[in-house]
């Protein structure tokens, strides 16, 4: 006989056993998955996912500089999340604020310093990033419209916007892509830290302080963690519930906006559809996997970079597809999905006697 | 000139793929799970119709019309089930949240059908150039026997294939099974209020189950459909694109009834063709504002239906959220 209940208190060191071995268990299958379909030996398969990852120099900043992106969408999503409200939208969020960033490199061209193109490129990301979640976080806050599908909704929208002025400013003509933006006079590209990599992963850790502190520390983070927990509640203790949700809308799509800044001003120096290349989907996951745990939300970004592009090198070196790097990472978050029920219930298998000696 | 005999056909033909997840979604939120894999399972369903296709193509065996519609069918069937009963496992079993599971299971589906869409040839090693099934397609693509001899009315109501008569007969049929019978009744309880279910002696944990799985493997259906007939047997990566998504977006358009889903499915089918048929000139531009529209209306119907806030055309009342009886 299986006997579940819920656990009250579960030892942080225990959870985190739970976990860890969970995602132990997602790397075991992953790496059997690998072997069946490319027939590599698992050493070698250890191996080619390190190097893949941090083989050169290079390969290390551009691994710190992924990780940085999906770490900052992880935590846009984070607060909204934590006020149980599933804002799947970042990645329309971020489209929407690199369009903006690209609309002022294309549209100041030639009339204005470096210096104001980036000011107004930073301000219109921000607004754009902001105010596209903040309309769904207005209807759920007035009318409890679903946010779910509404933010969906809302990513599709952006991606047709960015389609529409991708073959409106598309150079060269007839490509419908927007291609690299000011090519000769850089006008608005971000200044260098070092190198090209380092100006994404600084705003990253700054990012990742700042929000710690204000989920944990500051009254707002106090506010939105009540409405997550009861929404009641947090009207009984008079907090305004529909001022903390548009307000944390706000927030999340002004950090989204914030990366999608970051990705066409410090990386790409473009826009196109496919920019946010599925991370905001994949940033909910992270989210989740950290516990709406800011710190541990840098491991889990991390431990998804590096096992997509590990997989997508071994399969491209095998002639296969790179989409194996997906199937992977589904398999792990399976995984680890399934240990959080470990986590919250305890099972009893409960033998048949010892029941009928506690019913006498 | 609006050329309305040659724009319904395809109209419907877009539509098919997005009535079948249409439905399979509907019944599936109506037992209280917000299935958002529904785009990765199209997928799977898409890929494992593919993969049995191919093989039996590339057999050697002689091909039979029975077995050629058959082994993709069944496939395509068995591939969806499973995803069925892994976001089922993973929600009703072990009550993980339903959003992050669906999205993985998105991720996880759209991988594996690019995986396989990709590879399929180097996996079983012929020197075939690409993964083209004419052949299957030929048979899925029948249309009705009289269908050209009847003018106009037979291109727009008789030129399908079997799969787009069998998507409305479907979506019908759940109509009729969820509002008509004790089950649906019983499934719709279970989807407001599972407590009250529970306590009515109704077995929650299995119609969770069951309809789940049964809306994967119709959601599976539509991408079926689309590789062997829409895209006349040729699978190519990220082909099959959001429909997924704007399956899940008719849901609300129809504000979960099966039966409007026939009329808007296709309704949402013109919208997506839109662009192709309105005349634009050279702006190709304009162009990509018009495939906005399926994603403009439904969220129009999402704030227009939450505004209204009228009872019978709310989400099921316990959608995405786990259910455990000794919570309740």
């Amino acid at each position: 006989m299986i006997h579940i209940s819920k656990r009250g208190e579960i030892s942080a060191g225990k959870a985190l056993g739970i976990r860890l071995l969970a995602i132990v268990i997602g790397i075991l299958l992953c790496s059997v998955l690998t072997m069946i379909t490319t027939g590599i030996k698992p050493v070698e398969i250890g191996k080619a996912v390190i190097t893949g990852s941090f083989g050169t120099m290079r390969k290390t900043w551009i691994f710190l500089q992924k990780t940085s992106i999906l770490l900052l969408i992880s935590l846009a999503v984070t607060p909204a999340f934590k006020m149980r409200c599933w804002n799947l939208g970042a990645e329309g969020q971020v489209l929407i604020g690199a369009m903006a960033a690209a609309a002022c490199m294309v549209l100041m061209e030639g009339k204005a310093s470096n210096g104001a193109v980036i000011a107004a490129m930073t301000v219109s990301s921000v607004l754009a990033g902001a105010i596209w979640a903040a309309i769904p976080g207005f209807f759920k806050a007035r009318f409890n419209t679903n946010e779910t599908l509404f933010t969906l909704m809302m990513n599709y929208v952006a991606t047709q916007i960015v389609a529409f002025f991708c073959v409106e400013w598309e150079n060269p003509k007839g490509s419908c892509q927007i291609g690299v933006i000011n090519q000769k006079s850089n006008l608005g590209w971000f200044p260098q830290l070092v190198n090209r990599y380092l100006l994404v992963i600084v705003v990253a850790v700054v990012a990742v302080i700042l929000m710690y502190f204000y989920l944990r520390y500051s009254k707002h983070g106090y506010e939105l963690a009540v409405v997550g927990e009861s929404e009641r509640t947090a009207r009984y203790v008079g907090i305004k519930v529909e001022k903390v949700i548009v307000r944390t809308m706000l927030l999340s799509g002004a950090v989204c906006g914030i990366t999608g800044l970051l990705l066409v001003g410090s990386i790409n120096h473009t826009v196109s559809t496919t920019l946010a290349g599925g991370q905001g989907f994949t940033a909910v996951m992270v989210s989740w996997l950290a516990q709406f745990n800011p710190l541990a939300m840098i491991l889990a970004s991390a431990l998804l970079i590096v096992l997509g592009t590990g997989a997508n090198e071994l399969a491209t070196s095998c002639g296969l597809n790179a989409s194996f790097g997906d199937i992977l990472t589904g398999v792990l978050i399976f995984c680890i999905i399934g240990s959080e029920f470990f986590v919250n219930y305890r099972i009893h298998f409960s033998k048949k006697h010892r029941e009928v000696k506690a019913n006498v | 000139m609006f050329d309305i005999v040659s724009f319904i056909p395809r109209a419907v033909m877009q539509a098919v793929p997005l009535m079948l997840g249409c439905t399979g979604e509907t019944i599936t939120e109506k037992s209280g799970n917000l299935n958002l894999g529904t785009a990765g399972i199209m997928y799977v369903g898409g890929i494992c119709g593919v993969i049995g296709a191919f093989l039996y193509e590339n057999s050697g065996a002689e091909m039979n019309n029975f077995l050629t519609v058959m082994i993709p069918l069944l496939c395509c069937l068995v591939g969806s089930l499973l995803m069925g009963l892994l976001y089922c496992f993973l929600t009703v079993t072990l009550r993980a949240n339903q959003n992050v599971t669906g999205l993985a299971m998105t991720t996880f589906g759209v991988g594996i059908g690019n995986f396989f869409g990709g590879s399929l040839i180097k996996l079983v090693d012929t020197d075939l150039p690409s993964v083209v099934l004419t052949k299957t397609s030929l048979v899925f693509a029948k249309k009705l026997p009289f269908a050209d001899s009847c003018g106009w009315f037979g291109k727009i109501f008789l030129s399908y294939s079997f799969l787009a008569y069998a998507a409305i007969i479907i979506a019908l049929l759940c109509s009729y099974v969820l509002n008509r019978t004790r089950t649906g009744l019983h499934l719709r309880a279970v989807g407001e209020n599972p407590g009250t279910a529970d306590t009515a002696g109704i077995n929650v944990i299995r119609y969770k189950y069951f309809t789940t799985c049964l809306g994967s493997m119709i959601a599976g259906l539509g991408g079926l459909y689309y590789v062997m007939d829409y895209a006349s047997g040729v699978w190519s990566n990220n082909a099959f694109g959001d429909r997924g998504w704007l399956a899940i977006a008719l849901v609300i358009f129809t504000v979960w009834k099966p039966a409007l889903s026939i009329l808007a499915s296709i309704l949402f089918g013109g919208l997506y063709i839109l662009n192709v048929y309105i005349p634009t000139g050279t702006d190709l531009a304009i162009k990509e504002i018009y495939k906005m529209a399926p994603y403009v209306v439904t969220i129009i119907v999402l704030v227009i239906s939450s505004m209204r806030s009228k009872r019978e055309n709310q989400p099921p009342a316990s959608l995405g959220l786990p259910y455990f009886r000794e919570e309740r």
